[in-house]
């Protein structure tokens, strides 16, 4: 029984199997752990209709930084994903919407230009096909290795959703724990609804840059999803069970019962 | 620099000894040369971040002074007040109206406080949108003038949603219907300065530097030594030849020899010829041209490959 996984926060083990029935949560306090893309889509999507896009994108070393290749191909065997995002298409209870959801297993779910690459031309999908896009959150901000191109990503990611927003078809986002740093400042607080996870924390600056910028420790549930609900930056606060119902109501009342 | 006269002297006398034994040691010093321009380039890097934080350098308050014929400043987002770190309001620049954003840092110890360094917090970022949504309405042109080492990263920032307010401007600057041209006059830093910094034309001055974060920043992160700043400033490529060259800028204001801060009229004058000239250009333009080529600049940024298709 020395696999079983411990609650970071009731410490209650639970077995692998157990935990992933339970959606990765924990049956005992409710914390949410983290959660891979893959597992995310048969949690959400009806069974095998996810098309992946742009499989085959990888990053490349623009700035030449010393130790980037290494870097990604070990994150690359360690999470078995090319980039912290995977895209494409889906069905949720047979309405098509486009699907981007982020890895924090890999490199810390940092934006560098595939992630930054891959979640616009999801957007632009979700703009091409007139199909609402979902976008699940989690990063620690850009891929600094990357340098000025990972900064630029924002920027790119919120023209795409520009052009989303005046085409007129949703975006709705959910926020995992973290999502912090560019991707905070850019689509993830760009959702015309925005669902965090329980305990989820989000935030621009990260916890230990603020408490070193004010010299004070920061109170108990700072920047966690329930305080950007109160704070008034995130709509509702899901766990994760209930978000696929969610969605089905919401796509219901986005699209018109089926056309968007 | 005498430094690297005795390192190029102890190579001198290498090479001398390796030849009177017959040693082939060129790989050996072709090792030792990179390491020298490396060093040398971290150097060049650094300048340049110290000219940028130099505390002489025009702030966006002087170079305003300087360009526009009148200057009406405006405060507040309408929401919950006035920041003092990122101002804004019309001016004339040869009696064109503009409308102008700028970070502005402080000019003494006193200033800097109440500027709180340049550092905005979300009420500057949301006074930028509207000031530039009122320019978009009335059909002015805006000027960005940009210095800053980032957004605040303070409770009260987080609490008014700091990242909302990076991240709205980031989408609404690109559908502005009027042309933006961005210039970084001092420090570019992460997503503080992109908050105002996407637009049609995007210029450096010479001895300015972008990047996605401070080098101190990236030395304690990523090279885990907060005194490998030096070379973290060159790793990162973040002085204007570097941005000009991997075509993040559209191009360079040369600065008076030794700095902006030695001249600062001068420095003024090349920088409103460059905005006149290109005010030139882009208010003729169809708004909807001049959103569509924006957004098909800002989606090009990046490098990746696609060995198949979708």
């Amino acid at each position: 029984m020395s696999e079983h996984v411990i609650c970071q926060v009731c410490k209650t083990e639970t077995s692998p199997a157990d935990l992933a029935a339970n959606l990765k949560v924990c049956p005992s306090c409710g914390y949410h752990f983290r959660m891979e893309p893959k597992e995310r889509i048969a949690y959400l999507a009806d069974p095998d209709t996810f098309e992946e896009f742009c499989k085959n994108m990888k990053s490349l070393n623009p700035i030449d930084m010393d130790g980037y290749e290494e870097k990604l191909s070990e994150a690359e065997k360690k999470s078995n994903l090319s980039d912290a995002v995977i895209t494409g298409t889906c069905s949720i209870e047979k309405t098509r919407v486009v699907l981007a959801l982020m890895s924090f297993s890999f490199m810390g779910g940092s934006m560098g230009s595939v992630v930054g690459e891959k979640i616009s031309r999801a957007i632009m999908k979700g703009v091409e096909k007139k199909m609402p896009v979902i976008i699940y959150a989690t990063s620690g901000g850009a891929r600094m290795q990357e340098g000025i191109f990972s900064l630029m990503q924002m920027a790119k990611t919120a023209s795409a959703a520009a052009e989303l927003d005046r085409a007129g078809i949703p975006l709705f986002l959910v926020l995992c724990d973290p999502t912090t740093g560019g991707v905070t400042a850019s689509f993830a607080m760009l959702g015309d609804i925005t669902i965090a996870e329980p305990g989820a924390l989000i935030g621009f600056a990260g916890p230990r840059v603020i408490e070193g910028t004010i010299k004070q420790t920061l109170p108990e549930g700072f920047q966690r999803a329930e305080f950007q609900q109160e704070k008034g930056f995130v709509d509702l606060i899901v766990p994760r069970r209930e978000q696929r119902a969610l969605f089905v109501k919401l796509l219901r009342a986005h699209t018109n019962g089926g056309s968007l | 620099m005498s430094d690297s006269k005795t390192v190029q002297n102890r190579i001198d006398e290498l090479m001398k000894l390796a030849s009177e034994a017959g040693v082939d040691i060129s790989a050996e010093l072709k090792k030792i040369n990179e390491k020298i321009e490396e060093s040398s380039s971290s150097a060049k890097a650094w300048q340049r971040v110290e000219l940028a934080r130099h505390p002489d350098r025009p702030r966006a308050l002087d170079i305003i002074g300087n360009i526009c014929d009148e200057f009406i400043e405006l405060h507040g987002d309408r929401y919950f007040g006035d920041d003092p770190a990122l101002i804004g309001g019309i001016g004339f620049i040869d009696g064109i109206p503009v409308t102008i954003i700028g970070n502005q840092k402080g000019r003494n110890l006193r200033e800097t406080m109440t500027r709180n360094g340049g550092m905005a917090n979300p009420e500057g970022y949301r006074k930028a949108l509207r000031l530039a949504k009122q320019a978009e309405k009335f059909h002015r042109p805006v000027i960005t003038l940009i210095d800053t080492q980032g957004a605040y990263p303070g409770l009260g920032a987080e609490e008014r949603g700091i990242g909302e307010a990076i991240a709205m401007n980031l989408r609404e600057f690109s559908q502005l219907r009027t042309p933006v041209i961005c210039i970084v006059i001092g420090e570019g830093g992460s997503g503080g300065a992109l908050g105002i910094g996407v637009g049609d034309k995007v210029y450096m001055l010479e001895n300015a530097v972008y990047s996605v974060i401070s080098p101190e920043g990236y030395a304690s992160i990523l090279l885990r030594d907060s005194s490998q700043a030096k070379n973290a400033a060159a790793m990162m490529k973040i002085t204007a030849e570097d941005v000009l060259e991997m075509k993040v800028c559209n191009g360079i204001i040369k600065e008076p020899k030794g700095g902006a801060h030695l001249d600062p009229a001068e420095s003024s004058r090349r920088i409103k010829e460059l905005i006149v000239n290109d005010l030139r250009d882009l208010m003729p333009r169809n708004p909807a041209v001049l959103v569509r080529y924006r957004n098909q600049k800002i989606r090009k940024f990046g490098h990746f490959t696609e060995s198949a298709g979708e």
